[in-house]
């Protein structure tokens, strides 16, 4: 007994040391995807071929790039359902408030003020995480995903009684449970179930599409590193992890952890996005949102992570030509791609149709991306598959 | 058996998708072709909690637009198209976007407050100008010069309350009972209170409560003891309603008054509405009025819609002939640009322009965009209201 569960982390080691090829594969996609993206959108918008209505999306798609990557880090590599993503966002959203608000008298210069506020963001979402996190993570499987949910409309609801003010003088006023007496209207930050109002915004594309790739860098980082590593063995197999040394709830405390404060940050830069900002906004349908990006994307794989989240932000907006159906559809549209995408009958079907479609796929490995891409994709799921088997 | 399986689903993606590009290609067409009306852009929930709300929105400016445009074919037209933000900020902008790229000219809504600020900000940059039927917080208006309301902001029907108290009940003894965790209830209490003793009176005493409190012996004792004879209740219908029963219990019979968050009191469950008779409140529009121009209004609406219209309709109804008033005053053609149209209606809503309609006779607004109008005030009798 003892001597296959060795065995079974030393092939998972011996693989570690292979994925060094894999890691360098994902990341370039990841990144690649971020840095096209960009440009193709930066493009678009100043040719006046994007309209509005998809220019307006652009930060709220990278925010939940941000928060699908951050929290895939729990789903996927670390293995556990966490449903209270929304509320480490909402934690660095009205930290991001409070912050740039106080700074707005003193730091004219915008971006200062934003970078300063994600740092906060992170802290206290952080916190909050590590507060969390310390009682539940000896929960497993369905029983953390259900205190996961708990704990996140804990943090909703408290936003629902905390104050926040400015008195003349500029110095933060804060007020649990009640409105803070004789306060002016302008001088409000935060007002319990109303939120936050009058926010400048100072949130940006280029600001939006750094921290994705901030969060990006953090993330693949942390997979290919000794810890990643470690983290994903107790994925695999907690008892081998264990009998080999790995503490397991430290591995599991520090991914829980790092993913609450990137999704702080990315809670931060949606919340400097719009002049008012509710509570009830970072509900548990935000968090099964979040979830969903990643579940679509495929658990563990980044930038499938991340187009689903773009493509997901983006669906519900060009359906609004169907009116009255729009919400239906949009439900049959997510019914029909979850699907696709993991019946494997369909998919072996999808991808023979690709293969016979696609001239570049023919040569060994592929002249064209796509066909690389493609392959990359099938073979990485395959993977995990097994894996899990 | 799966192979057919497989073609369903593939046929349904592929009609889906031609579906999108069909309909994507024949929505840029028609908003081209329709080029010499006004585009009235709307803005509502009309899926998730507060559908209600904004559906009535939608079926209000609808109805005005399509007597509009009946009753003067050859005059200017309206086109309008309502979007829905699921009551949520960050939907509702995306919807403002949207409309802006179809060409909106001029804007009816957010239905709902929070969505309401949020657009507020993205208008006032862009230069559309925004006319709310009922995103009725301060913050919607505050510090945009393009943002108006057509309902009463929530602080201003304390004063609007205060001065009708003044007018009707000179010598009453006024107590209150307010939810003090509350911004809607606050709001009201603090403006009301200010403008009663601008009228050189007091009140008697007032009581407060917070959320999920349903007994309320002691604030009714306490209001009781100090000889309280009108009781003015800031506060939504389901706290209300605990109030009126256990005010009928220890037998404390005064006159109670309340605004529109007491709009709903007589159709919720488990209460008897027998105890509401005689319960005055400030709501701008009742379907069961007298008055020619809402009784033609709610047949109407009944006609249209099957069912009888609720204050957000006429508040929506209203913005349209407000807008469509205006801006035939203002001499501009229907091809004029978002932001001349912005300006010039800015110009008409804060001179002396005044609108007429079924919420209020005589409509104006002030530099911050909050509407001036009589506050319509209804009593319940026999379990209907009834215009005072």
């Amino acid at each position: 007994m003892a001597e296959r569960l060795l065995k079974s982390v030393s092939v998972r080691a011996l693989k570690g040391a292979k994925r060094g090829g894999q890691y360098r594969r994902e990341a370039m996609i990841a990144y690649g995807i971020l840095i096209v993206g960009y440009l193709l959108l930066q493009l678009g918008a100043a040719t006046g071929l994007i309209g509005m209505n998809l220019q307006g999306q652009f930060v709220p798609i990278c925010v939940y790039m941000s928060l699908a990557i951050s929290l895939n880090l729990v789903v996927g590599i670390s293995g556990e359902l966490s449903l209270g993503h929304a509320g480490f966002m909402a934690a660095g959203a009205f930290t991001g408030v409070v912050v740039t608000r106080v700074l707005e008298g003193s730091l004219g210069f915008a971006p200062a003020r934003l970078i300063i506020a994600l740092i906060a963001a992170a802290f206290v979402a952080a916190i909050a995480g590590f507060i969390i996190g310390i009682p539940i993570l000896g929960l497993r499987g369905d029983y953390l995903a259900i205190v996961t949910l708990a704990f996140g409309e804990i943090i909703r609801n408290f936003m629902n009684v905390i104050y926040f003010g400015l008195d003349k003088n500029g110095h933060l006023l804060f007020s649990f449970n009640h409105a803070i007496d004789g306060l002016e209207d302008a001088n409000r930050v935060i007002t319990g179930p109303i939120g936050a109002t009058g926010i400048t915004k100072i949130a940006t594309f280029t600001g939006a599409t750094l921290l994705t790739a901030f969060t990006l860098f953090v993330v693949l980082n942390i997979k290919n590193s000794k810890q990643g590593r470690a983290i994903m063995a107790i994925r695999d197999n907690r008892i081998a992890g264990e009998s080999i040394g790995l503490d397991v709830k430290k591995y599991k405390l520090m991914a829980f952890v790092v993913s609450a404060a990137l999704a702080g940050m990315a809670g931060c830069m949606f919340g400097q996005n719009y002049s008012t900002l509710a509570p009830v906004k970072f509900n548990f349908n935000t968090s099964v949102l979040i979830l969903v990006f990643v579940v679509l994307g495929g658990i563990g794989n980044i930038w499938g992570s991340m187009i689903a989240a773009a493509l997901l932000t983006i669906l519900p907006e060009a359906l609004r030509q169907f009116s009255d159906y729009r919400m239906l559809t949009y439900a049959i549209v997510l019914i029909l791609v979850m699907i696709c995408t993991y019946n494997p009958a369909i998919k072996a079907r999808i991808t023979g149709i690709m293969a016979k479609i696609n001239p570049f796929k023919k040569p060994k490995d592929g002249g064209g991306k796509t066909g690389g891409r493609k392959t990359g994709g099938s073979k990485s799921k395959k993977k995990s598959g097994k894996e899990e088997a | 058996m799966k192979k057919t399986w497989t073609k369903v689903v593939v046929v349904a993606l592929s009609c889906m998708m031609a579906f999108v590009m069909a309909s994507c290609g024949g929505g840029g067409g028609s908003s081209d072709a329709e080029g010499g009306a006004l585009h009235i852009g709307v803005i509502g929930p009309f899926t998730g909690g507060a559908a209600l709300y904004g559906t009535a929105v939608k079926n209000g400016a609808e109805l005005a637009v399509n007597e509009i445009n009946a009753n003067n074919p050859d005059g200017l037209q309206l086109v309008m198209d309502a979007q829905d933000d699921e009551h949520d900020a960050e939907k509702s902008v995306n919807a403002y976007n949207k409309l802006v790229d179809d060409g909106m000219q001029v804007l009816i809504g957010p239905t709902t407050s929070t969505p309401a600020t949020a657009v507020a900000a993205e208008a006032d940059a862009n230069r559309t100008f925004l006319l709310t039927p009922s995103g009725s917080s301060p913050d919607v208006t505050a510090g945009h010069d393009n943002v108006f309301q057509l309902c009463f902001s929530d602080p201003n029907q304390g004063i609007a309350s205060a001065e009708y108290m003044a007018a009707n009940f000179a010598d009453a003894k006024v107590g209150v009972i307010y939810k003090n965790d509350d911004n809607y209830s606050t709001g009201i209490y603090n403006k009301f209170n200010a403008e009663w003793e601008a009228q050189g009176k007091k009140v008697v005493a007032a009581e407060t409560f917070t959320d999920g409190v349903t007994d309320f012996s002691a604030q009714l004792n306490s209001l009781k003891n100090a000889g309280a004879d009108l009781v003015f209740l800031p506060i939504y219908y389901d706290a209300a309603s605990n109030i009126l029963t256990q005010a009928d219990k220890m037998g404390y019979a005064p006159k109670f008054f309340g605004c529109d968050g007491m709009d709903g009191i007589l159709s919720m469950e488990g209460f008897d509405t027998s105890l509401a008779e005689g319960l005055m409140l400030l709501t701008p529009f009742t379907p069961y009025s007298e008055d020619a121009k809402s009784k033609a209004f709610t047949e109407a609406y009944q006609e249209a819609y099957g069912e009888l219209p609720i204050q957000f309709a006429a508040d929506s109804y209203d913005c349209v002939y407000a807008i469509y008033d205006a801006f035939q005053k203002t001499g501009l053609d229907a091809s004029a640009s978002m932001a001349d149209i912005c300006e010039a209606l800015i110009a008409q809503f804060t001179g002396d322009f005044v609108a007429s309609g079924i919420t209020a006779d005589e409509m104006k607004w002030n530099a911050n965009g909050e509407v001036e109008k009589t506050p319509k005030v209804c009593e319940i009798q026999d379990g209907k209201y009834v215009e005072k």
